[in-house]
C-alpha cells in the first residue's frame, strides 16, 4: 500500500490525491509560502519544522528588563536543569553577547540563527538589544536575526528593527479580548506609569495588533506564540488565531502553559494547571483550519543553545569562551561547507518526496483498502530526520501519527533521559516512569537501540519498542511500521490499550 | 528624601534608564540610587519612575522605610502563597540534595 505523507493538520489532501497547497509531508509544512518567504525561513529551526532536524539556533540574554507582568512569569527563579522562557543564568552585555554568538557559530556550525528573546523583553532594552543586532550584523553576516516581544514597545520600535535587517519578528498574543488579558497580565508599564488590570490588557492588545500590522506592512515575517491556560484563554485561541492570520502573520505556535508551585509564578502557586498533551493537540487541530501551525517548539530558555530541545549553554558560559580566539572568516567558509551539505540532503529529500507524490498521482489512493485508525509513534532522534537515538539517552521524543492519509508531526514530549535516571530532582518518579507517562497514548517507539531492561514495562504499558529502524528517515520507518500493523490486523478498532495511569 | 533599593532587587536593569535624575546606578550585588540625587521624581513625574516598574514586591522603600510596592499588590500572590513557594523551592532543594547523596 503506498501511502502519500501529508501536510500537518490537512488530511482533506487525501480524499483528492494532491491538493496542491498541501501536498508533502510535514517536512513541507511550509510548501503553501510563496518562495521569498520559504526561502527565508528553510534553514530557521524555530519556523520550518523540517529546519528544526538539521539547524541550531541560540539565544542571548542581553534583555533583563520588561514593561509588562504575565502571571505564568518569574525572573527570579534559574536552575540550570529548567528550560523554559525567561529562565537564564547569566546576562550579558552585548559586547559579550557578540562575543559568544561568534564563539557558538565557530564551534557549531550548523547554528544559523540567534534571536533575542529575554529574559525580560527585548524591546523594553531597546539600546542593550540593538546594539547587540548592530554589531552582529556587521561581523557575522552569515547569521539569522530575530527577535521575540510581548508586542508592548513593538510599534516604536518597528522602523529600528527594519533597519538591522531582522526579519523574523515572534510575538507573544495570549488574547485579543481585554477581559480574558486581565486574568493573564497583573499589570503593564506604559507611558510612565503601572497600568493595572483590564485597562493594561487593553493597552497591550492593541499595540500587540498595530505592531503586527505594521511588520507585515513591511514584509516583516511574524511568528505569533501563544501560551494555552486552560480555563483563561483555551477557548479564545482559536479567535486569537484567526485574527492574527488576518492581520498577516504567518505561523501561529500555541503552547501549552508551564506552571509549577516551585516556580514561584502567580499560576503555579495557584495551582493553574497546564493542558495535556490531548488538549494541546485538539486546540492546534482546532487552529491549523485557519492558520499555520508550528508544533516543534520547545519553549527553550532565553539563553538556549544548540538545536532545539538540546542546551548546550554550559560549554558557552562567559568564563570559557572569554579564552577562545576566533577566526570568524575561517569559521564562515566553514559554515558556508556544512550548509550547503545540508542544502544538498533535503534537496535529495525533496526530489524523493516530489517522485512518491507524483506516483500516488499517476496511481490515485487505494480506496478499497478498509478504513484505518490513526497510530501515535514516539521517535528518538538526535536530528538530521532520522532515527538515531537510543532510548535510554532520549531526552525528548517526538510524536509522529500515521493514519490511513499519511504521517504528519504532532509535537514532542520531554522526558529524563532513562539512563541518566538516578540524576534527577528527586520527584519521587523514576525516569522510566516518567517516559512511560510522557508517552502515554502511543502505541510505538521507535529508536536506533533499546535495552532489554525497559523493554518489558514498555510493552506492558502498551508502547511498542521497536530498534528495527535505526538510521532510517522518521516518516519513511513510520509509514512502514504502520504497515506492519495493518497487515497484522492491528488497525482495524481501537485496540484495548493498557495504558499506565497517569 | 530619597529611594531605596534593598537586597531584593534582582538586577533586571528595567528602572537605571528611567530615572530622570540618573541616581540609579549598578552597582554589586545590586542596584543602587544615589540618595542625594534622588527626587522621588517629584517635578518629572506623578509616580517615582523606579517604583512603577519595579516586578519584585518589597524592592524599592520611601524615605520612611515603607515598601512602595507591598507583597502581593504586583503578582496577585499573597503572603500565604508565597510561604507556599518558600516550603515548594525548600522541598526542590532537599529533594536535589537526597538524589545527589544517594
Amino acid at each position: 500500500m503506498e501511502l502519500p505523507v501529508l501536510n500537518a493538520g490537512q488530511q482533506e489532501a487525501s480524499q483528492g490525491g494532491c491538493a496542491s497547497h498541501s501536498c508533502g509531508s510535514t517536512d513541507d509544512q511550509l510548501s503553501h509560502l510563496p518562495e521569498h518567504i520559504r526561502a527565508k525561513v528553510h534553514n530557521h529551526p524555530c519556523y520550518s519544522e523540517q529546519a528544526h532536524h538539521y539547524f541550531a539556533r541560540m539565544h542571548v540574554a542581553v534583555a533583563p528588563a520588561c514593561n509588562i507582568q504575565c502571571h505564568y512569569c518569574n525572573r527570579k527563579y534559574d536552575c540550570s536543569n529548567e528550560s523554559r522562557p525567561g529562565v537564564v543564568s547569566e546576562v550579558l552585555t552585548p559586547e559579550q553577547a557578540v562575543k559568544k554568538v561568534m564563539a557558538v557559530a565557530a564551534n557549531i556550525p550548523q547554528m544559523t540563527v540567534l534571536g533575542i528573546a529575554g529574559p525580560g523583553d527585548p524591546l523594553a532594552n531597546p539600546e542593550r538589544t540593538f546594539a547587540t543586532f548592530r554589531e552582529l550584523s556587521e561581523r557575522a553576516p552569515d547569521i539569522k536575526l530575530c527577535v521575540s516581544t510581548n508586542g508592548l514597545a513593538l510599534p516604536e520600535s518597528v522602523e529600528e528593527l527594519s533597519k538591522h535587517n531582522i526579519d523574523h519578528v515572534t510575538i507573544t498574543i495570549n488574547c485579543v479580548d481585554p477581559d480574558v488579558g486581565a486574568k493573564i497580565y497583573p499589570w503593564i508599564f506604559w507611558k510612565n506609569k503601572r497600568i493595572m488590570g483590564r485597562e493594561g490588557a487593553a493597552i497591550l492588545i492593541e499595540q500587540q495588533q498595530k505592531g503586527l500590522a505594521m511588520l507585515a506592512e513591511r514584509g516583516i515575517l511574524v511568528k505569533v506564540n501563544s501560551v494555552m491556560i486552560p480555563g483563561v484563554n483555551d477557548e479564545h485561541l482559536a479567535e486569537v488565531s484567526r485574527v492574527v492570520k488576518s492581520k498577516g502573520a504567518f505561523l501561529h505556535n500555541v503552547m501549552p502553559l508551564i506552571a509549577e508551585p516551585e516556580h514561584g509564578t502567580f499560576y503555579g502557586l495557584m495551582g493553574q494547571p497546564g493542558p495535556t498533551h490531548e488538549e494541546l493537540q485538539k486546540l492546534q487541530d482546532a487552529c491549523s483550519g485557519d492558520m499555520n501551525m508550528m508544533r516543534h517548539c520547545r519553549q527553550c530558555r532565553a539563553d538556549a543553545v544548540g538545536m532545539l530541545g538540546e542546551d548546550r549553554g554550559q560549554e558557552f558560559t562567559m568564563d570559557k569562551i572569554e579564552d577562545m580566539e576566533i577566526d570568524y572568516e575561517a569559521a564562515m567558509v566553514k559554515r558556508a561547507e556544512v550548509h550547503a551539505q545540508i542544502a544538498r540532503e533535503l534537496e535529495i529529500k525533496d526530489q524523493a518526496r516530489a517522485a512518491k507524490t507524483e506516483l500516488v498521482a499517476i496511481q490515485g489512493l487505494k480506496t478499497d483498502q478498509p478504513a484505518t485508525r490513526p497510530v501515535l509513534m514516539a521517535v528518538a532522534t538526535k536530528g538530521g530526520g532520522v532515527i538515531n537515538e537510543h532510548f535510554g539517552h532520549a531526552s525528548e521524543f517526538l510524536i509522529y501519527e500515521a493514519s490511513g492519509s499519511g504521517v504528519r508531526f504532532i509535537g514532542h514530549r520531554k522526558t529524563v533521559p532513562y539512563c541518566e535516571g538516578g540524576d534527577t530532582c528527586g520527584d519521587g518518579e523514576s525516569a522510566l516512569d516518567k517516559t512511560l507517562r510522557e508517552l502515554a497514548g502511543c502505541e510505538v517507539v521507535l529508536c536506533s537501540k533499546v535495552g532489554y531492561e525497559p523493554w518489558g514495562p514498555l510493552e506492558a504499558a502498551g508502547i511498542q519498542p521497536n530498534g528495527e529502524h535505526a538510521m532510517e528517515a522518521i516518516e519513511d520507518a513510520v509509514l512502514a511500521v504502520y504497515e506492519e500493523m495493518r497487515v497484522a490486523g492491528k488497525l482495524e478498532a481501537r485496540p484495548v490499550v493498557q495504558q499506565k495511569a497517569a | 528624601m530619597a529611594l531605596e533599593i534593598i537586597e531584593s532587587c534582582v538586577n533586571c536593569y528595567a528602572c537605571e534608564p528611567l530615572c530622570p535624575n540618573e541616581a540609579i546606578y549598578q552597582a554589586a550585588p545590586h542596584f543602587l540610587i544615589d540618595p542625594v540625587k534622588c527626587t522621588e521624581c517629584i517635578g518629572d513625574f506623578e509616580v517615582a519612575q523606579c517604583a512603577s516598574i519595579c516586578p519584585i514586591e518589597g524592592a524599592i522603600l520611601d524615605e520612611l522605610g515603607a515598601e512602595l510596592n507591598p507583597p502581593g499588590s504586583l503578582t496577585g500572590i499573597s503572603l500565604e502563597m508565597l510561604a507556599k513557594y518558600q516550603a515548594a523551592v525548600e522541598a526542590t532543594y532537599q529533594a536535589a540534595l537526597e538524589a545527589k547523596s544517594a
